[in-house]
Formats: structure tokens, sequence, C-alpha cells
């Protein structure tokens, strides 16, 4: 890709880890690669709290009568959802690996703006207190959703708190989002342009765009939220005067486009991977590049198919039901092009591409899973049962976990320096993929045959599906402990990568692992386009 | 007691059946596809692993196959829609002659009254082969009335009037949930759904201890709340009123459906009927969702009063509540 070789001593180079080791040095940094690891560290202690509920809960649902008061049971439904969406999934992979990565990709030096990236750690840690307060408090019962009027009048736990932290913290994606497309449009290296950028790069473009047009609405929501639990204004409540729908609409017109802010980065991920380990370049580049922004744009459409049954009129339900399967082609389409990227390939099952394949079968899944409740009358049906449920989780649990897991075993060894013991990689990657339908499979059949979401209770017929769910979360749940040890087990034991393991196209494998703090020592010409695998010498095998 | 395990749910409306039918056709298109993608993601990844250092052929892209995969599964993907929503328009266009019930919905029990008077908690009593209508809304918080075995679903909101309707084609007893989360018992707040054969529900609703009528509670209400004295005078008359166009004082027409009777009640300003002048006071906060339905059902009865009205409703209604099962 680039023409400079690296040529640098391995292990006498002063890296952004080993060049000073203080507290102060990490909590005042302006490097990009250290916020990563920041990020990183938060939304892991996040993601362990909100699976922990999610233990709990399953527990819970081993016997009909469940085991806990029915108040509980809810707050931890609500605790699972609040920290999994707003502080693990929807920063997941681009405060991470696209911290990490995109400056290296594009041969920065940095992002645009530095501080404001650290500032938005900042701002993210401090939304997560306050949320954590009201956790700490006695909790949270509205759902991660905060439907009025239950939410503004109703709920007697501690909605104010909540909604503020989640308010503070939405603060952190604008200004991530507002970073990284600032970055990408003023600071590409020379030659490197628009259809030369790696497809991870157009991913977190497309997520970037929604993040900074989706996240004021979702703020005006929680703040009316608020102002009406608060004042007693009627916006919500018809009690007082407002309209409950009308909530929905404003609320699910973020938290729809949320939802491909999840998912396009992981998608930008297996573009990734599926190149490196079949070295080939993504079949159809520009298709799966535009796909990103089709389904940037159209996921701002479809928001009102979550209201199918929640009193908007026919006519709303039968538009958002046709652009709900419109959005769906762009996603077919990477699909489509992943599979044919694999075609004719030199194909290694290293753990990314375990990972990546995972995401690939896990999303197929989940999409497939989105027709029918696009579908009108199927909906009503299935609408608010565990199908819901399982389709969501397939989709942002599914395969966005396996994109970031993908995503940190393949740039691991960049941010690092280490490689971790493959074996136990590829193990974690199969058993999650097991233990994931096992989980959520059972919850399919469970929906159509009609059990609600959010139940304490159940009628005993559902009992079996429940067990065997409960038996696939805790496979689940070992999947999701194992990289977290091996890979902190590496970062002192594991054997040196090397700048370029994989053999991988890129410009942020043509400098040391791990990177020296100012990322290359001359800045980067480019003279070709991205997944340049068939001009490149053959790669160790 | 062992609960029956099942992977299927029953099938006991005239509409179950069709969503059903339509499932069945997403799962055999969809599995062909996830099938096609796992097939052929295992093929190439064995068939192609990699076995020796070297470099593949290049590939770039190709516009048949891309134009290939976007518009096959965009023609699958609108066969969906069509089917989906054509049943959806059907699920939601009560027929004409069905029985209309209430439902109120309050955290954590389902309210149910029949037009004949008849009340019921967390149970409803149907007649098997007759549509029935219900119309519903909430007391407090929004919930949602969903009977699995009907595959029928819609969401009970304060403030409004909901439509929800379903042909029980099945005897025997259907679990009734509330789907849409309301608070600490929303997982107790179920019930059962009766269907009966037409003869027994005659039987049942006769009762031994026959209810009121909501619409004769309705107009003990509208004596006492003084509506008499307006209405037919200086306010418009309400005889034959229900599902006739009404002219607007800003020159629209609206259909006096339950949700505008129930908006002229609750908030009398809203929509100002030509002619006369907005003097009527509103009623928010004074009458229970029960006196309301009780009114509105007095309203509706006024279309077979002896002072006939001049329009009659475009829609013919049946009549009330003289109703009598064939």
């Amino acid at each position: 890709m680039s023409v400079m070789p690296y040529t640098a001593e391995l292990h006498s180079h002063e890296t952004y880890l080993n060049r000073s080791y203080t507290l102060r040095s990490w909590l005042l940094t302006k490097d990009h690669k250290r916020i990563a690891i920041l990020y990183m560290g938060s939304i892991t202690l996040f993601f362990v709290l909100g699976g922990f509920a999610a233990l709990l809960m399953r527990i819970n649902l081993l016997v009909p009568a469940g085991f806990m008061a029915p108040d509980l049971y809810n707050k931890l439904f609500t605790m699972h959802g609040v920290i999994m969406v707003f502080f693990f999934l929807v920063p997941s992979v681009p405060v991470t690996a696209g911290n990490f990565v995109i400056p290296l990709m594009i041969g920065a030096r940095d992002l645009a703006f530095p501080r404001l990236n650290l500032a938005s750690w900042y701002i993210f840690v401090a939304g997560f207190l306050v949320t954590a307060c009201a956790l700490v408090a006695g909790g949270v019962d509205t759902g991660w959703t905060f439907y009025a009027p239950f939410s503004t009048g109703y709920s007697n736990t501690f909605v104010f708190l909540t909604v503020l932290g989640i308010f503070i913290s939405g603060f952190s994606s604008i200004l991530t989002g507002l970073n990284f497309i600032v970055t990408v449009h003023t600071m590409r290296a020379p030659g490197l342009t628009w259809f030369r950028l790696p497809l991870f790069i157009w991913s977190l473009y497309a997520t970037s765009i929604i993040l900074v047009l989706a996240t004021p609405v979702l703020a005006i929501t929680l703040v009316m939220v608020a102002f009406e639990r608060v004042t007693g204004v009627g916006i919500f409540n018809p009690a007082l005067g407002g309209d409950p729908v009308l909530f929905q609409h404003l609320f699910w017109f973020y938290s729809h486009p949320a939802v491909y802010i999840m998912i396009l980065p992981g998608m930008g991920v297996v573009s990734e991977i599926v190149a490196c380990f079949s070295r080939h370049c993504v079949f159809g580049y520009k298709f799966v590049a535009f796909a990103s922004l089709a389904i940037a744009l159209l996921g701002f459409l479809v928001w009102g198919h979550h209201m199918f049954v929640a009193g908007e009129s026919i006519y709303a339900a039968l538009v958002f039901s046709f652009l709900s399967y419109l959005v769906a082609i762009p996603s077919a389409i990477k699909v489509f092009n992943w599979t044919a990227t694999l075609y004719q390939g030199s194909i290694r099952l290293d753990t990314p591409m375990l990972y990546a394949l995972g995401f690939i079968g896990l999303f197929t899944m989940g999409g497939v899973t989105g027709l029918f409740v696009a579908a009108l009358g199927v909906d009503v049906h299935v609408h608010d049962t565990y199908f819901i449920v399982a389709h969501f989780h397939y989709i942002m649990v599914g395969s966005m976990v396996m994109g970031y897991l993908g995503a940190i075993h393949y740039w691991w060894p960049k941010m690092t320096g280490k490689m971790y013991p493959e074996w136990w990689g590829r193990f974690s990657a199969f058993t999650i993929f097991m233990g994931f339908h096992l989980t959520f499979f059972p919850q399919f059949v469970l929906g159509y045959l009609g059990m609600p979401r959010r139940y304490a209770t159940y009628d005993p017929q559902f009992q079996i599906l429940n067990v065997l769910s409960t038996a696939g979360a805790s496979i689940l749940g070992v999947g999701y402990v194992l990289p977290l040890c091996y890979l902190l087990w590496s970062f002192k034991y594991g054997s040196d990568a090397g700048p370029n393991p994989w053999g991988a196209t890129g410009l942020e494998w043509q400098t040391p692992s791990p990177p020296p703090t100012h990322n290359f020592e001359r800045t980067p010409v480019v003279t070709q386009g991205a997944y340049a695998y068939h001009e490149m010498e053959p790669a160790g095998a | 007691m062992i609960a029956e395990f099942r992977l299927f749910p029953e099938s006991a409306s005239s509409i179950s059946s069709q969503v059903d039918h339509l499932f069945f056709y997403l799962v055999a298109v969809t599995g062909f596809f996830v099938l096609l993608i796992f097939v052929l993601i295992l093929y190439f990844a064995i068939r192609y692993r990699r076995t020796r250092a070297g470099t593949c052929p290049p590939v770039a892209s190709s516009n048949r196959l891309e134009l290939t995969w976007t518009v096959i599964p965009l023609m699958l993907a609108l066969t969906m829609f069509f089917w989906g929503a054509r049943l959806y328009v059907r699920m939601f266009d009560p027929p004409a002659d069905a029985m209309d019930v209430y439902v109120i919905g309050r955290q954590w029990m389902w309210k149910i009254q029949h037009p004949e008077g008849r009340r019921e908690i967390n149970e409803l009593h149907v007649p098997l082969g007759r549509p029935v209508k219900l119309i519903m809304s909430s007391q407090d918080v929004i919930h949602s009335f969903y009977v699995p075995a009907f595959r029928i679903k819609h969401d009970v909101i304060p403030g409004r009037y909901s439509v929800l309707w379903f042909e029980a084609t099945k005897l025997g007893t259907f679990d009734l949930f509330c789907a849409e989360y309301c608070g600490t018992n929303h997982s107790r707040m179920t019930g059962k759904v009766v269907v009966m054969p037409p003869a027994d529900y005659e039987a049942w609703l006769a009762g031994t201890v026959p209810d009121e009528s909501p619409a004769r509670a309705g107009a003990e209400l509208f004596r006492s709340l003084g509506c008499a004295t307006c209405h037919g005078q200086q306010a418009p008359t309400l005889a034959g009123l229900y599902n006739r166009q009404v002219q607007l004082a800003d020159g629209s027409t609206v259909l006096a459906d339950t949700n505008y009777l129930r908006e002229s009640i609750m908030d009398s300003t809203a929509k100002i009927v030509a002619g006369f002048a907005p003097v009527m006071p509103s009623y928010r906060g004074q009458l229970s969702e029960e006196q309301l339905i009780q009114l509105i059902e007095y309203i509706k009865s006024l279309q077979d009063a002896e002072q006939a009205p001049v329009h009659r409703p475009a829609i013919q209604t049946e009549p009330r509540p003289s109703r009598r099962l064939p």
C-alpha cells in the first residue's frame, strides 16, 4: 500500500505504551491510542456489569414463578439495557478500535481534535457515574426505552438521574462523531483518496454521521421526560394533556438509527478481516462502501416500524414497513459481497477470521428475522415478545460483540505488540458462537408461541425453552470471560507480534507494534487502493 | 402440574392461520438464504484454505453479480411487504357487524364490559364465529392487549381509544397477556379469553345478576351532569350523532367516532361544531374511564331513539341495544 517499509529496531523503540508510566500521563494524555485504551478499560467494565445483570435475569427465568421480586427483575432488565446500549454497544468499536486505528489507517499523527477526544472520554465516564448513582441509590424500573407516561408519571424509581447520565454521555458520542468526520476529511495521507480508504473508515464515517445527527434528538427527548417528571408540565402524559405516542416517535427517531451506530462499525471490521485472511480485495468495494452510507441514511426513515401496534395510523405503518424492507437490501449486499470475497481466496481461519465469519453468520440470522418483524401482519403477533428480543440480540449482541471481539483480536498485536494464545482464541470464538445460538434461538420459538418480553414470571408452558436459553447463556458467559483472561495474560506473557503478524495491507501495519507516540517516522504516501493483497509478497503460511 | 409443551402456538381465530401462512413463507425464503450463505462460507473456507504461500487472482467487482443480489432480494422483500401489508389492513378493519366490547387496562388488570352490561375482570367471554370489536383505553400507563392464539395485539393507550377485532374459530380458553411493559406486576397482568358456543354466550350474558347496561348508566350520568340543559338547544343535538360526519367551524368535517366523542367530552374546545359557540366546559379529570364509556354508549344508543336523526349515518351500525344472535 505505502512505499515505506518498516526498518526501526523492534525492541528499543519508544512506544506510546512505554513512553511514561505515570497515572498522570494516562489521565491527561491526548494520544488517540492511549485514549482508546482508556475507553477499552471502561467499556469492558460496563460490559461485565451489564452481563452480570443478564445472568441474574436468566437465573430468575429458570422457573415460571421466578426467584426474585418482580421489582428487582424489572430493575435488572432496565440496568442491563441501559448499560449495554448506551455504555457498551453505542461506543464499543468506534471509541476503541476506531480511536486507535483511524489515524494509523489514514497515515495521520492523531485525530483532528486530540483534546476533544480526551474530553469525550471524561464526559462518557461522567455520564456513566451519574447513571451508576441512580443504580446504586435503588435502581430504575422503566426499561431502557423509558416509555411515557410510565417513566414520567408512574415509576417511583430514579428516572431523573438515569436519563441525566445518558444525556451527558450523549455529548461524548456527538464529539467523537464530529472528531472522526473532520479527521477523515482533512487528515488523510497524500495519495489516500476516498476510494482508496479501507472500508473500516467508510463504515465509521457513516456511523459518525448518525452519531452527530441522531444523538441530539435523544438528548431533547430525555430532557422532555425529565421536565415532565419534575415540573408536571404535560408533554407525554395524556392526563396532563400530552401525547404518549409522541414520546415513542421521538425516542425511536434516535434509537433506530442507534442500531446502525452499533452495527455499522462491526461491518467495517468484518470487511478488514475477511480481506486480510482470504488475501483478497473486498469484492465490490464500492458497493460495500456505499451500502454503509445507504444504511446510515435509510436508517433515519424507519423508526415507525417499532410502533406498528402502538397507535400510529395504518398509512404510516405501510410506509414504514416498505422503507424497512428497503434498508434490508444494503445489508444483504454486504453479506453477499463478503461471501464472494472468500471465493478463490487463500483462506486462513485464525481467531479474527473466526470472529468475522461468526459475525456474518449471526448477522445473517438477525437480518433475516428482521424481515419477519418488518412484515406488518407478522409483527402484530410477535411484537413485544421474545421473538423481538431474539432478533435484536442476534444483531446487537451476537454479531456486534463478535465484531467487537474480532476487532480486538485483529488489532491486539498492533495495540500491545503481543500475540495471544491462538488455540484459546479459536476456542472462545467457537464457544461464543455455539453458546449464542443456544441462548437466543429458543427465544425465537418462545416469541412465536407468544411469551411477552419483560416478564418476571411466566406461564409454565414456556419453561423448557427458558431453561434451554439459560443453559446457553452460561456457555455464552464462559465464552465472553475467556478472551478477558487470555488477552490480559498475553499482555504480559505473549510472544512478540512484530509490526505485521497477519501480513495485512493497510498503513497501520507499516509502523512498529506498539506504534510510537507520533505513529509514523515519515508521513506515508499512498499509491494504490486498500486490500492490494494480490500485489503483496506471499505471506508466511 | 406439567404444562403442555409446544413449539407452535394454537391457532384459534379467523386471522391466525393467515398469519401462520405468511410466517411459513418467510421461514422458507429466509431459511433458503441463510442455508445458502452458511454452505457457501463453509465450502469456500475449506476449498480455498491456505495450503501454500502464494497469491491469489485479483478480484475487483462484477456489476452483473451485484445487480443480481440486489434485485432478487428486493423483489422477494416486496412480496413480503405486500403480503404483510394486506394482512395488516385486514387485521385493523373491523367488519361492520362486529359486536363491541369495552376494555379498560389499568395497573395491573383488565376490566371488560359488554354492552348488555355484564362486567368481567381478566376474563373475556366471546361467542364462537362472531366478529368482536374491542374498544380499548387505559386508565394509567400504556398496556397492550395480546392474545397469541388469535395472533392479534394492540397497545392500550391512555387518553384515546384503540380498536382491535377478531373472530374466534375454536372453542376453548386462550391466554391473554399484557405485552407492553407497565410496571411492577406487568407479568401478572394476564387473563383468559373464553370462546363459547353462541347460545351459551347468550346465557352467560344474561347471567344470574345482570349488571346495568353502560348505556343506561350513561343516561343517568347524562342527567346528573346536566348535559341535557344545553345539548339539543344551544349545543348540538346528540341524536344520531355517532358515526356521522360533523361539520366543524373551521370548515373541515370529522367522523363522530368513539375517539371524537371522547375528545369532545374531555377537551371540549378542541373541535367546534359549525354554528355553535365553544361554551362547553371540559370534563377532564372529572370522569373515570368507565363513566366515559357509559356516556359514549349512551350517545351511541340515541341512534334508534324516537326523535330519529335527520341524517342517517353513512355506515349502518348494528341496532343497539336490541342485539340478537342468529
